[in-house]
């Protein structure tokens, strides 16, 4: 691949594009009281409050939710894929950690 | 028929919907998404808005009149809206301070209408009151960080409070029609409004050093059904379907 990678750029060196810079936030949704905040997607904003009005746009349209949380993406550690093995693989022989040996009433729901 | 009450319904309604058009030709078109979904949330509730207002208009005419007719068989000099909604989305910064400039009007207009004898505008004017205040939220923030932002978006954005602000007098200026139907207790009387409305507006620019001139259109007079060239374009491609089609239906 040959690429020019000096392009000429034009005289008036002005910025192309300024969306292409604002920083990607997480978006988490409570759907009504009492219930958890949800992940239901991310977006772009300049700052904290421009990304809570544009998830209120993006994602409330259709009464989704009472409450958002936005957190900035780069703000989250997330686990390496490539050491899947060693962090979730150890858990799949121990169904003894599951609650699942229990009579429940019939009354107990979401459980 | 109450001509007058059908008329200031139409004066009410028609900033909406001609707002509401322009709007929707950025459907898609948005600088981002997150604003291009904002922007034409805000159409969908301006046109919700103009679906009340014209559904009531219909109702007082009576004859064959229908929201559709009211919305699309009409002509230039039928339409009683603004100049400042019929201007071009000529970049973002025309598109915000245009509707920075009508959401701090509305708000007040919608607030006052709440207190209307008719029980109709008052209950339309309930129900618009909340959309028009995140409206304004979202314009007034978006002038600040455009003013606020950089040199080039605080130059594009003097320029387009330059071109906008002469027009923004006309939202705030009585017609006859406006006057007797306040003097009824059905209408705002636009001149209460006068001072917080140009508080609100210059604050704002103030805050974000944006110069707005005391500049005043004189041939701002939409409200009485003259317009810009602009209006013909918009009803053009609004009013196709209908013309082209009469009757038609989904």
């Amino acid at each position: 691949m040959n690429k020019d990678k000096n392009p000429q750029t034009p005289k008036t060196s002005k910025p192309q594009n300024h969306t292409t810079e604002w920083p990607l936030w997480e978006v988490f949704i409570r759907s009504k009281n009492g219930l958890e905040h949800r992940h239901v997607g991310s977006l772009h904003a300049a700052d904290a409050d421009m990304a809570i009005e544009n998830a209120r746009d993006v994602y409330t349209r259709r009464q989704e939710g009472v409450s958002i949380w936005v957190v900035e993406s780069r703000n989250i550690t997330a686990s390496n894929p490539e050491n899947s093995g060693e962090l979730f693989e150890p858990a799949k022989d121990k169904i003894y950690r599951h609650p699942t040996f229990y009579e429940l009433p019939i009354e107990l729901k979401h459980i | 028929m109450d001509q007058d009450l059908y008329k200031y319904l139409l004066i009410l309604g028609d900033n909406s919907m001609i707002l509401g058009h322009r709007l929707s030709e950025l459907c898609g078109h948005g600088p981002t998404l997150e604003t291009d979904i904002a922007l034409t949330n805000i159409s969908l509730d301006l046109f919700g808005q103009v679906r009340s207002y014209y559904q009531y208009a219909a109702k007082i005419k009576g004859e064959e009149s229908t929201e559709d007719s009211i919305a699309f068989l009409r002509t230039e000099r039928q339409y009683y809206n603004c100049i400042l909604v019929e201007q071009e989305n000529t970049n973002f910064a025309h598109v915000i301070v245009r509707q920075f400039l009508f959401d701090a009007q509305h708000q007040l207009l919608l607030e006052s209408l709440t207190q209307s004898q008719d029980e109709t505008i008052a209950a339309i004017a309930q129900k618009s009151l909340k959309e028009s205040k995140y409206h304004l939220r979202f314009s007034s923030e978006w002038v600040k960080r455009l003013g606020d932002g950089t040199e080039e978006s605080h130059q594009k954005t003097q320029e387009a409070v330059e071109h906008l602000y002469p027009f923004a007098h006309e939202l705030v200026t009585n017609t006859s029609i406006e006057t007797r139907m306040n003097e009824k207790g059905i209408g705002t009387n636009l001149d209460d409004l006068k001072e917080e409305y140009y508080k609100t507006v210059i604050d704002v620019f103030e805050e974000v050093g944006l110069v707005a001139k005391d500049l005043k259109n004189r041939f701002a007079k939409g409200k009485s059904g003259q317009h810009t060239e602009r209006l013909g374009y918009i009803l053009g491609e609004l009013q196709y379907m209908q013309r082209a089609y009469p009757n038609m239906q989904w």
